[in-house]
């Protein structure tokens, strides 16, 4: 396996959905090439670090008006509940 | 599903944030971002008995969510469609790694830090539309392949292809604000090469 192939399989193996055939070169060619490691660790944290954060807070006045939209709309759509 | 209104303000108190913050890092514009929101609780109330629990709430919640981020997305290009499905993503070389570096810290040490929570959404904010999208509902969010090829309505080999990329274009530019330069290793391409950091007279040239 070269660089150039090793770049198009990377997704399958840092989600584990790689076949064990092609993981095998992979990994062959990932123990003889730093650069390769270094590629496929920056994309594992890339993911990592992206995963789970809620950067944006929600603005108060979107808070105070969804409550009251909300809260008309489940009227009408539910007028027998409270 | 449906219950009280008290029951429904607590699952929207626990969802409201997570979902603004996926129509930010959708649509990229914080009046768009709140239409998004209220759009979307609306539709959850209008369709919760149809919630079947096939999918989780988060999934339900997400692909409803989207509707509303590309209805936003393509009344922003005067109506005409997103082109999501237009391109040929295939037919494009890949964007190989070129800063290639050990980064200087761990994520969940990065994480906590405010000025790498910018880096990440002004890197995300430059990736084009059709590849920012694929990466939020894959890597943010946790859809599957299938899920977000079923919500941006596009081929699971779009799905495949434009995550690959975008992944790629992520690596590049974080790499490039959070590599220890003095781990650099040389670019792609390079079978032959050594695997010695680059110094300093090997990255002149180098934009």
């Amino acid at each position: 396996m070269k660089c150039e192939q090793l770049l198009k399989a990377i997704n399958d193996y840092v989600d584990g959905q790689i076949d064990p055939a092609v993981c095998k070169d992979l990994e062959q060619h990932l123990a003889g090439c730093n650069p390769c490691q270094v590629v496929v660790d920056n994309i594992r944290k890339t993911i990592t670090l992206y995963r789970g954060g809620q950067p944006y807070p929600m603005p108060p006045e979107l808070c105070q008006r969804l409550r009251q939209v909300l809260r008309e709309k489940w009227q009408r759509q539910f007028p027998q509940a409270r | 599903m449906a219950g009280s209104f008290a029951a429904f303000e607590a699952l929207v108190a626990r969802y409201e944030r997570p979902t603004y913050s996926l129509a930010m890092r959708m649509v990229r514009h914080a009046e768009d971002a709140q239409e998004v929101v209220q759009e979307t609780f609306l539709s959850v109330v209008e369709h919760l008995k149809q919630f079947r629990r096939q999918s989780t709430f988060h999934t339900w919640l997400v692909r409803i969510a989207t509707n509303h981020a590309l209805r936003v997305l393509r009344r922003r290009k005067r109506n005409r469609a997103v082109p999501l499905e237009t391109d040929h993503d295939e037919a494009q070389p890949l964007p190989h790694p070129d800063f290639i570096a050990q980064w200087r810290d761990e994520p969940s040490s990065l994480a906590q830090q405010s000025e790498v929570r910018r880096i990440l959404e002004d890197a995300l904010s430059e990736l084009d539309e059709k590849y920012r999208l694929v990466f939020v509902l894959r890597d943010v969010e946790g859809l599957s392949t299938e899920e977000t090829a079923k919500a941006l309505d596009i081929g699971i080999s779009n799905v495949k292809v434009r995550l690959l990329r975008a992944r790629l274009m992520l690596r590049e530019r974080l790499t490039r604000q959070l590599g220890d330069p003095h781990t650099r290793l040389p670019a792609h391409g390079h079978e032959d090469v050594t695997s010695e950091p680059i110094t300093d007279q090997t990255k002149e040239g180098k934009p």
